[in-house]
């Protein structure tokens, strides 16, 4: 278990240095997902202690949201003087890009599985 | 004498283990409120925990930056959770492989739509440049937004906001808004939620199945590269266009 706590933090430690080394528009944590993902598929498996501190972390992914969240106290004037295009852009375009992307990943997969 | 309430109050509200506690409670308390509700995804236990947690700052006129003290250690495990994705998405390897190409071209399209509707719409409702600027990137996981949001003199901080409420306007709706449009494919489930509404949507994705999770979570890496990289030639473009 230990061990792959640090497995994480020393790959998010790499990737934050890449990010500062390369200057890459990549936060360290997503270049650190990638440099796990190259290690898993180099080694061939997963290691289930791995699995389960993983699963553990992820199942309450949403609540590592909250502190940030709660940043919208901050903002409240701005939002409150500007409350129709903030909603309507969080909205509209949240739904918008979901059901776009959503069609068409299902209709090119549709398409590749067909040929 | 024995100090007065407020006096323990302001001793406490300093102390990091209060704002800590505040949040897993107040989170623990959005979960049971969402089952309680037969997990229906309006009950979403982000929203309801962060209005419970402003309400009582509010009530207790306990400012951010205090709350933030405590509760950065929760913060903090973004990081680690997001390295943690690459397991997920490493059992669906062979499933990524397979469609490598339908998935790179979604995530460029997806990537520009999500950009231009997000700018688009404030514009065509009236948003001020710095409201443009601020919500073009939020479709994009929040550090990388915030980046991107500085980048063309937004207010990172804003960028931050509404990265979080896109994410739980997408987790909300997600379930309900693919059914309609008929979209059952879990990989492109998965993509859409991912592309969309970044790692508050993955966490919704999970409880729809590993596929749809591994999906959302590849998705909002490829989003957040994609994005950084168009944006900046976007607006060159832009600038161009309106100078000549």
């Amino acid at each position: 278990m230990l061990k792959f706590v640090i497995v994480l933090l020393i790959c998010q430690l790499a990737g934050e240095f890449i990010m500062l080394a390369t200057g890459l528009p990549l936060p360290g944590p997503v270049i650190g997902m990638a440099l796990l993902f190259t290690g898993l598929s180099l080694r061939g498996e997963a290691p289930a202690a791995l699995q389960s501190l993983s699963d553990s972390l992820l199942s309450h992914l949403s609540l590592l949201f909250v502190p940030a969240g709660v940043g919208v106290m901050l903002h409240a004037d701005l939002i409150g003087a500007q409350l129709l295009p903030i909603a309507g852009s969080v909205v509209i375009a949240t739904l918008t890009t979901m059901v776009l992307t959503g069609w068409l990943m299902q209709r090119l997969n549709r398409r590749s599985n067909q040929a | 004498m024995t100090p007065d309430l407020q006096t323990i109050w302001v001793y406490l509200a300093a102390n990091p283990l209060s704002m800590l506690t505040l949040t897993l409670v107040a989170y623990q308390g959005g979960l049971w409120l969402y089952r309680k509700c037969g997990d229906n995804p309006i009950f979403n236990p982000v929203l309801i925990s962060m209005l419970a947690i402003v309400g009582l700052l509010k009530l207790t006129s306990t400012d951010y930056r205090t709350y933030f003290d405590g509760a950065q250690f929760i913060h903090f495990l973004l990081g680690p959770a997001t390295v943690a994705l690459a397991v997920p998405l490493y059992r669906q390897v062979q499933r990524v492989k397979q469609s490598w190409l339908a998935l790179s071209v979604t995530m460029l399209v997806g990537s520009l739509v999500g950009v231009l509707s997000s700018a688009g719409i404030a514009w065509l409702l009236g948003g001020s440049r710095i409201t443009l600027v601020s919500l073009a990137p939020k479709s994009v996981t929040t550090p990388v937004a915030m980046g991107i949001a500085e980048q063309l003199g937004g207010l990172p901080t804003l960028t931050a906001v509404v990265v979080i409420l896109s994410g739980i306007t997408g987790a909300m709706m997600a379930s309900t808004l693919l059914r309609w449009f008929r979209i059952h494919d879990p990989q492109a489930r998965g993509v859409a939620i991912g592309i969309a509404s970044h790692g508050i949507g993955t966490a919704r994705a999970f409880q729809m199945g590993d596929v749809v999770g591994a999906f959302s979570g590849l998705a909002m890496g490829l989003n957040a590269l994609a994005t950084a990289i168009l944006v900046p030639v976007l607006m060159h473009l832009l600038t161009m266009s309106s100078a000549g």
